[in-house]
């Protein structure tokens, strides 16, 4: 109970005139950077650092974090409206969100997705608050094979999602690992697959990919199909928002599921994006009716929003506690922590509690203000919609190519971007998945320098990934995720033979 | 009369001429600071201290945006420099990766592609061990690893400073340790504090967290002499009180690894003069010393010849270790 007075503490410390106005200012400045593809969470918080130093920590960490929320809910406005995702960590939300506006239930759309994200973001911080030190002792035990077992579960998910046929989302997903392998590799210390061009060095960033496989690509898909955007006669009405939220709680399975899997990826940390693809996976696959995933099914929005949501928040959690930042975007601030004069590891809460624990307050604040103003502004951005192809289009491709450059203000990335523009148009013809190779350029790297480590740590011997309880189960639970496909059609082939025999 | 206005005319001349060239270079645009790490790292600390100092005494007029550069182990960042050559509105923050990551990585730069500038601190590197382990002091560390193989270093990246470090140890002391590269030093300290590796050589900043909590130890630090005397961070013992590798049986003398400011090359050589001030300033203000002592680095601004010597005397002692080691690439 220490924890529920030092939270009341907190309250008394974030809630001020002067900090409910920096709430708002960052979530509005956080929308704005993520609708825009390219400038995400992590470059809205590096450029806003400097604003901070002459401020006090309490208020800069509540603007930045603001700034982070306003950021994530942005993301998945473009991601519905547009299929381009603002933010990596909600390319999962198009598959579901796009089909959804194309229907015509732009406001449905948008409206779920920002209560469940809210609903995840919520689920976040009342994990923090309540288990905070539990957590952090938790999140030590993770070593390099533990690492590895969880993101061998989240590719597994993927694996036998169906849609496509396994063998080519392992394809997509294999052109995603080499991508992923570009630039300096950080266990051998040697540069790879970058033929000589300096340009490569840091890589393929997947911002620029996600531009350029859905935002180019989707362009090129509806220019062929004439030049229209279905979705048109949409009707805006604010009471159409609040319909949606009466709605919401017949979803409390999926809502629960998905803040669980946010949660855990959170803390492990796999990062939001991970979490989003992992939640829509396993949403798909436990659905009584998998086949309507893809289609606008609302639980496919659900799901991913919330996870990355709880999964952004959670990630607090490790950066004050122990130092690791969970995200990108957590990195950045955990920088900004050093320069405000404060050491984030595990004395952080009981060094300046007062920082802390208001941090935490302004979390609960942050996120029910940030849900309010991106509530209010559903019409706004739906409306969007009833713009003709014409003017919105060459529109979209401005504002993906400026985003492009955003990301590391090189000129060679534009040509990246059209490049995987053609990429995404290709895959949409041929019927590859796309999500599979994105998922691998985001965690590829990160599961390659896992699992070498992993195999340094045990000389070689693949036994390390069941030398314990925790890795074990991981591992377990991956294989399970793998194969279950298999065993499932194998099954359902039994028993249609034991139909057609009784027939 | 004749003569004397020949004179007067000449000395107003000279005057005119020498206020000329005591005209120093000044910053006309925006200045560019990169910096060679990811946001959050050490680097990415060390450049945005320094753009608060300068913003908060003003000691430039224009305006500073920070940019990182900080893929392929800051080489990214590097070539910043090599790309604005002649450019004295791109200042480039680093490490001795300036000079030395043209030896390990097939890179398109090398140390003549940056003109130095200062270098404002050393960065400190200890042997830490896990708050629980039975060692006390570093040679009964070293002995535990000696007698038994399998001892496990962790660090970050490969051929950096970390494992060039422990592979001097290892050639001081015989001692074996198999090496684990991490994404960065916050991994390297977490790893340890979780028991999954023995040490580390963490930078003090990385591990101060940890060894706050009792979760790491310090044994020693690769350092001439003790670092300054400091607050207590654990059962009352401080930076201070740690013995220097040397004292506790490393034969190593010292590795630290300095915090330096680039330019690109072919700069005016007035330009160069002004960052030196500009940085000479800020390394005199009380908040620089206050981000040096917590995060116990040692304060030391080098310019000039000294830096030069330092460079030279740092370049040759890691080269031996990756022509030792065959890291050397062709």
């Amino acid at each position: 109970m220490d924890n529920v007075a030092s939270l009341m503490h907190g309250f008394s410390v974030a809630i001020s005139f002067h900090h409910i106005a920096l709430m708002i200012a960052g979530v509005l400045l956080g929308i704005l950077v993520g609708v825009l593809p390219g400038l995400g969470a992590p470059n809205g918080v590096s450029l806003m650092l400097p604003l901070t130093f002459s401020m006090d920590p309490v208020s800069a960490i509540i603007l930045l974090t603001s700034l982070y929320w306003g950021a994530l809910f942005g993301g998945s406005t473009t991601s519905i409206l547009f299929n381009i995702p603002g933010e990596p960590s909600s390319v999962a939300t198009t598959f579901d969100g796009h089909p959804m506006a194309k229907q015509g239930k732009a406001t449905e759309a948008l409206s779920l997705a920002f209560l469940s994200a809210g609903f995840g973001a919520l689920a976040g911080v009342i994990l923090i608050t309540v288990l905070s030190s539990w957590v952090a002792g938790f999140a030590l035990r993770f070593s390099s094979p533990e690492f590895f077992a969880v993101y061998f579960i989240t590719f597994a998910s993927f694996i036998g999602l169906g849609g496509a046929s396994p063998f080519k989302t392992i394809v997509a997903m294999c052109v995603g690992f080499s991508l992923a392998s570009i630039g300096m590799d950080t266990v051998s210390g040697s540069v790879r697959l970058t033929f000589g061009f300096d340009v490569l060095l840091a890589g393929v960033s997947f911002l620029i990919a996600v531009i350029g496989l859905f935002g180019v690509g989707e362009l090129l898909l509806t220019m062929e199909d004439g030049l229209s955007f279905r979705g048109i006669a949409a009707k805006v009405r604010l009471g159409d928002v609040l319909r949606t939220a009466a709605k919401l709680p017949r979803y409390w399975l999926a809502l629960l599921r998905s803040a669980a899997i946010g949660i855990w990826m959170g803390i492990t940390p796999g990062g939001p994006t991970a979490a989003s693809f992992l939640s829509y996976a396993m949403a798909k696959r436990s659905s009584r009716n998998p086949e309507k995933f893809g289609k606008g099914e609302p639980e496919g929005v659900i799901s991913p929003e919330t996870a990355d949501h709880a999964a952004g928040s959670a990630a607090m959690l490790p950066m004050l506690a122990l130092g690791i930042p969970g995200s990108a975007t957590a990195a950045v601030m955990m920088g900004g922590l050093m320069i405000w004069g404060l050491n984030p590891g595990p004395t952080l809460f009981t060094d300046r509690p007062d920082f802390v624990w208001g941090l935490i307050a302004s979390m609960y604040l942050g996120n029910i203000v940030a849900v309010i103003t991106v509530l209010a502004t559903v019409p706004l951005f739906a409306s969007i919609l009833r713009i003709p192809f014409s003017i919105i289009g060459p529109l979209i491709i401005v504002v993906c190519f400026i985003g492009a450059y955003t990301v590391a203000g090189k000129p060679f990335d534009l040509w990246i971007a059209l490049a995987f523009g053609i990429v995404g148009y290709a895959f949409k013809k041929l019927d590859y998945p796309i999500a599979p190779m994105i998922l691998a350029m985001v965690i590829g790297d990160k599961a390659e320098d896992a699992f070498r480590q992993s195999m340094i740590f045990s000389q070689g011997s693949l036994s390390i990934f069941w030398s314990n309880a925790l890795v074990s189960t991981l591992m377990g639970i991956g294989l399970m995720l793998l194969f279950m496909p298999l065993i499932g059609a194998t099954i359902r082939r039994m028993r249609g033979q034991a139909v057609s025999r009784t027939a | 009369m004749k003569q004397f206005a020949l004179t007067a005319a000449l000395t107003a001349a000279f005057a005119l001429g020498g206020g000329a060239t005591a005209q120093a270079w000044q910053p006309t645009g925006p200045i560019e600071f990169v910096v060679t790490s990811g946001p959050g790292g050490g680097t990415d600390n060390f450049a945005r201290v320094i753009q608060s100092i300068i913003s908060k005494h003003k000691l430039v007029e224009q305006s500073i945006v920070v940019v990182n550069k900080g893929g392929g182990s800051g080489a990214e960042g590097y070539l910043q420099g090599k790309a604005g050559k002649g450019d004295a509105h791109k200042v480039i923050f680093g490490t001795n990766n300036a000079y030395l990551l043209p030896y390990v990585a097939k890179l398109a730069f090398s140390k003549s592609d940056l003109t130095p500038v200062a270098a404002l601190a050393l960065d400190e590197f200890l042997l830490w061990v896990n708050g629980s382990a039975p060692y006390n002091d570093a040679k009964s560390y070293i002995d535990a690893v000696k007698a038994k193989p399998g001892f496990k270093m962790a660090g970050s990246q490969s051929k950096d400073t970390d494992q060039t470090l422990t592979v001097m140890i290892q050639e001081a002391t015989g001692a074996k340790w198999i090496y684990v590269p991490f994404q960065g030093g916050s991994a390297a300290a977490t790893q340890l504090a979780g028991g999954h590796v023995d040490s580390n050589t963490n930078n003090p900043n990385e591990n101060v967290g940890q060894w706050k909590a009792g979760q790491v130890k310090p044994l020693c630090v690769f350092s001439p002499v003790r670092l300054a005397k400091s607050e207590p961070v654990f059962g009352g013992k401080g930076w201070g009180d740690i013995p220097t590798c040397k004292e506790s049986g490393i034969p190593i003398e010292s590795f630290q690894m300095p915090r330096t400011v680039w330019l690109p090359a072919d700069v005016p050589a007035d330009a160069v003069k002004f960052y030196e001030g500009v940085l000479e300033k800020v390394s005199q203000t009380p908040e620089w010393q206050e981000f040096v002592t917590r995060t116990a680095q040692t304060a030391r601004f080098m310019k000039g010849q000294e830096l030069a010597d330092f460079v030279a005397k740092d370049e040759a002692a890691n080269k031996k270790v990756f022509e030792a080691e065959g890291w050397v690439v062709k």
